[in-house]
């Protein structure tokens, strides 16, 4: 019998990683993996809170939540290679012409 | 119950004249203009003609409701007319002296370019005037009293490409405005004392209240009412606008500066008497200040070589007879003053209008002399003119102003005393204008091919007539019928003393008595307004044969004037310089009108003009508002510039930003959700 | 010390390493290769809690296929060691600690309100067959959409990445 909160802290700290590491990585690519991090740890309170109040509904969303991550990588990644292919970079700080 | 006559119909007509001439004159011929001009103010008289008609058979006062105006918690002014024998008296006035005047002016202006413009603002005046001497509330009169006072400054500057012009058509707007004030401010203490502007509701509230020997609420009223006719009627001190506006054209001056407007502050004095009954502080300034203003302009007018500027001066002096008339409560005495005024003083200015026209513009007397032969009607119209103001016997001056001196006496040997030197000087300055004008020799520049003395004050003054030529019969005719007026029109007020039975004064009986306040202590200043049962009738035996000893003193004071006049400017004419000479700087004070135009400029002007350069426009208008406008411009500048700094285009910045904000949010979600 | 707790601490320790991990390093590809290990114990995190099915997908989608996909995607452009340049001040300054204050103000939260019970080992058994029952009778709907979504990225997905030369813009 683990407490739910423990579940949560673990949730929450995964996530917190992923914000700080989107915020601190330089490289496109590393950085859409923390984002792919922030989801699992959504994914994991929800299948927690589903465990805890025996509604398979969590488990559901968590299946959606990967669909919808899956078509995100997807796009996204093509999009950083597009970004690659114009501006021979990887680096985010250098892709900064949207600006006034 | 009173028919509808339908008063409102009297003054909308000259307004309608003044919309279409104002509107259309421009593309329409001088016959149109014409037409319209006279159209309307002639159908005005004929009206106000038809309302006399009908007049007798009439409950007065006669009230007229036309629409609502104000409606105002309790305080209710309307658009409503009120008709009395003042008014019909005053009604009558307007429009007859009116109408004569726009025939006149048919003639003088019919070379001026703004033709039709002349007409729209002088029927437009009309309309103005009428409202005011027809309101049956204060606040409508002062439509028409601020309305004429528009209607002068436009007039006035009619030709406004001249500086002179323009800057005279200010100083009378400027200084009328002044005197506004203090009517404002009346009108103010009566919506605050008595709920309303309407006549009926104000003189009711008033009739009950005992008198304020002391001061009080009435006196100043009545003080503030004096304050606003000294600017609309010229008295000092606010007198300085009058003979500036000699500047406008000549029919413009003998109907707005002799014989209507500047007589709406002697009406609206006659009209408040019923608070000025309870005022004796109040009507003794009335009368000092008329009876010095009467004097004063004297003086200077005797000194004056303009001829208009003479006839300007003599109009405060004969405003201040008027006034002093009311201050002792004598109204109907003014009143008729103002009636005989206003057809000798107008007759004057268009007969002086005539002169000028003859001589091809000029207006300096010096340069005149020796007319009466060349322009026989204008000569014998002034004459009768002349005659009428001086007091000479049997003309209507001599009745109204004798009324008027016997009246003021009976308050205070002073008043009367002042006013026979006046009265003398009155004789002597306008003898000594028709001395200069009409005998001796010609001294002016108009030769056989009529061009006349250099910068004609007038347009119309350029036209290629030959000589020296009497004018046309359009504007002849309305003086001789001024003339016949001046002359006989003074027959409806010949006292008992002298077997008439001054019908005048009993037909404004009802009007003026009747209305003392309820306790007995007459003042000092009289039986003004105390009920008499007799106003020039039955009178003790004494009283009789001094009225007659002192209607002696002031023809005698007439003819004295005319002696000098004679004396000084047709049997040796070399006097007048040599008095000039030896009385020096006296003399020079006077003629330059005791500097009171330097003195206000230097006092008032100057200041203010400062004041208001430095402090009030560079200081809070640039410095204070301008600034604060600029500056919160920049402020916004400065703050979009470092907030632009937010689009720096950087993506790891934008997620910075999310997250902290993401966090304040959720700190704020826990507070809420823990408290 | 339940059997349950100690698995709970081994595979979330192995969790909290691979994210800590995925931070540290200056290599795209060792990012990626923990944050694989980061998917897999959550896995077994989802197992410990029942989701046997999520848990399957999890590793077969997530760490099978999308994650496979990164790494396709880094070799494909060569990614390399980062480079340091100067970035945002505002994302250190701002963001780091405003995330750190969120995530302790989060985990208070929690902490005051652990009365919200526990979780038994495989408390609630997520059979295919119940997850069938639901996904495609009550939530139809989504799980359409969800497929156009999928189409639709497909889609983007080539058109974005073809090569320059095709016509730019016609998906074929």
């Amino acid at each position: 019998m683990v407490p739910l909160s423990y579940y949560l802290l673990l949730s929450g700290f995964l996530f917190g990683c992923g914000v700080v590491g989107f915020l601190i990585k330089r490289n496109i690519i590393t950085i859409f993996m923390s984002i792919e991090l922030m989801l699992n740890g959504v994914n994991l309170s929800f299948v927690a809170f589903a465990a805890r109040w025996h509604a398979l509904a969590g488990q559901i969303f968590v299946f959606f939540v990967m669909v919808v991550a899956a078509a995100e990588a997807a796009v996204g990644l093509a999009i950083i290679i597009s970004v690659y292919r114009t501006r021979e970079t990887l680096n985010v700080d250098q892709v900064n012409l949207l600006k006034l | 119950m009173n028919p509808m006559l339908n008063l409102w119909l009297i003054p909308i007509l000259p307004l309608a004249g003044a919309a279409i001439n104002g509107f259309f004159g421009n593309r329409s011929s001088r016959r149109a203009v014409t037409t319209i001009a006279l159209f309307f103010s002639g159908a005005a008289f004929a009206m106000a003609l038809w309302v006399a008609a009908r007049f007798s058979s009439l409950s007065l006062p006669y009230q007229e409701f036309l629409a609502h105006w104000i409606r105002s918690g309790s305080f209710t002014a309307d658009f409503a007319f009120y008709l009395d024998q003042l008014s019909l008296v005053m009604l009558l006035v307007v429009t007859g002296v009116g109408f004569l005047i726009h025939i006149y002016s048919v003639g003088y202006m019919w070379d001026d370019p703004g033709y039709y413009r002349f007409f729209s603002y002088l029927n437009l005046f009309m309309f103005f005037m009428l409202t005011l001497v027809l309101a049956g509330n204060y606040l409508l009169m002062f439509i028409g009293w601020e309305g004429v006072g528009l209607a002068s400054y436009l007039l006035i500057g009619f030709w406004f490409t001249k500086d002179s012009a323009a800057s005279a058509g200010k100083k009378a707007f400027i200084v009328n405005r002044i005197g506004d004030f203090g009517f404002l401010i009346a009108l103010f203490l009566l919506i605050k004392h008595f709920g309303s502007l309407n006549f009926e509701q104000v003189f009711g509230g008033v009739l009950p209240l005992h008198t304020e020997p002391a001061g009080g609420l009435l006196t100043a009223i009545g003080i503030l009412l004096m304050v606003g006719a000294c600017g609309k009627s010229a008295q000092i001190p606010l007198y300085v606008w009058l003979p500036d506006a000699m500047e406008g054209p000549t029919p413009v001056s003998a109907l707005i500066h002799a014989a209507t407007m500047v007589t709406a502050g002697v009406y609206m004095v006659s009209r408040s008497h019923v608070i000025f009954e309870r005022a004796p502080i109040a009507l003794t300034v009335v009368a000092i200040i008329g009876t010095l203003t009467a004097f004063f302009a004297a003086t200077i007018g005797i000194t004056q070589t303009d001829i208009k500027k003479v006839l300007a001066y003599s109009t405060v002096s004969q405003l201040g007879y008027m006034f002093m008339a009311c201050g002792v409560g004598a109204f109907s005495a003014g009143i008729f003053h103002l009636m005989t005024h206003a057809f000798f003083k107008g007759l004057l200015f268009l007969a002086a209008g005539s002169v000028i026209h003859a001589v091809g513009g000029e207006q300096d007397m010096r340069k005149m002399g020796g007319l009466r032969t060349k322009i026989p009607w204008t000569f014998w119209t002034m004459t009768a003119a002349t005659l009428a103001i001086s007091g000479i016997p049997g003309f209507s001056g001599f009745f109204s102003k004798d009324e008027i001196l016997w009246r003021s006496y009976q308050a205070s040997w002073a008043y009367w005393l002042i006013g026979v030197v006046t009265a003398l000087l009155t004789s002597f300055y306008m003898f000594r204008l028709w001395f200069m004008t009409f005998f001796g020799e010609y001294r002016g520049e108009a030769d056989a091919h009529g061009h006349g003395g250099h910068t004609p004050q007038d347009a119309h003054a350029t036209h290629g007539h030959a000589g020296i030529h009497e004018s046309p019969r359009v504007m002849v005719i309305p003086l001789v019928i001024l003339a016949f007026l001046a002359v006989f029109g003074g027959y409806v007020g010949v006292p008992g003393s002298l077997g008439g039975n001054n019908r005048f004064d009993k037909f404004l009986g009802p009007v003026f008595h009747g209305s003392a306040p309820a306790n007995p202590e007459t003042t000092a200043m009289g039986e003004k307004g105390a009920p008499e049962q007799e106003t020039e009738g039955p009178e003790p035996k004494r009283g009789i044969s001094t009225e007659l000893m002192f209607t002696g003193i002031s023809v005698l004071a007439a003819f004295t004037g005319f002696g000098f006049a004679w004396l000084l400017y047709y049997k040796r004419v070399d006097l007048p310089q040599k008095i000039a000479a030896s009385l020096g700087g006296l003399y020079r004070g006077v003629a330059h009108k005791y500097y009171i135009d330097e003195l206000y400029a230097a006092v008032f002007v100057r200041p203010l003009i400062n004041g208001s350069t430095r402090i009030l426009w560079q200081g809070v208008d640039r410095n204070i508002i301008d600034a604060a406008v600029n500056d919160a411009g920049d402020d916004a500048g400065r703050v979009s510039d470092e907030v632009r700094q937010m689009q720096s285009g950087n993506i790891r910045s934008y997620a910075g930003w999310i997250a902290a904000g993401s966090a304040l949010v959720i700190a704020f979600m826990i507070w809420m959700g823990v408290r | 010390m339940s059997f349950h707790l100690i698995l709970f601490l081994a595979f979330g320790a192995v969790c909290v390493a691979g994210a800590v991990n995925l931070l540290a390093q200056r290599h795209p590809i060792n990012s990626a290769l923990s944050l694989i290990a980061v998917m897999a114990a959550l896995a077994g995190e989802y197992l410990l809690l029942g989701a046997e099915f999520v848990a399957a997908v999890q590793v077969i989608v997530y760490a099978g296929a999308i994650m496979v996909l990164f790494v396709f995607v880094i070799m494909l452009l060569n990614a390399g060691v980062e480079d340091e340049t100067k970035g945002s001040h505002v994302a250190i300054i701002f963001g780091v600690p405003g995330m750190l204050i969120s995530s302790v103000l989060m985990a208070w939260v929690v902490l005051r309100h652990s009365n919200t019970g526990s979780v038994a080992i495989g408390a609630l058994p997520g059979h295919p067959t119940d997850i069938a029952q639901l996904l495609f009778h009550d939530f139809l709907l989504p799980f359409e959409v969800t497929s156009v979504l999928i189409l639709i990225a497909i889609m983007g997905a080539v058109v974005l990445a073809s090569k320059p030369e095709s016509s730019a813009g016609k998906a074929d």
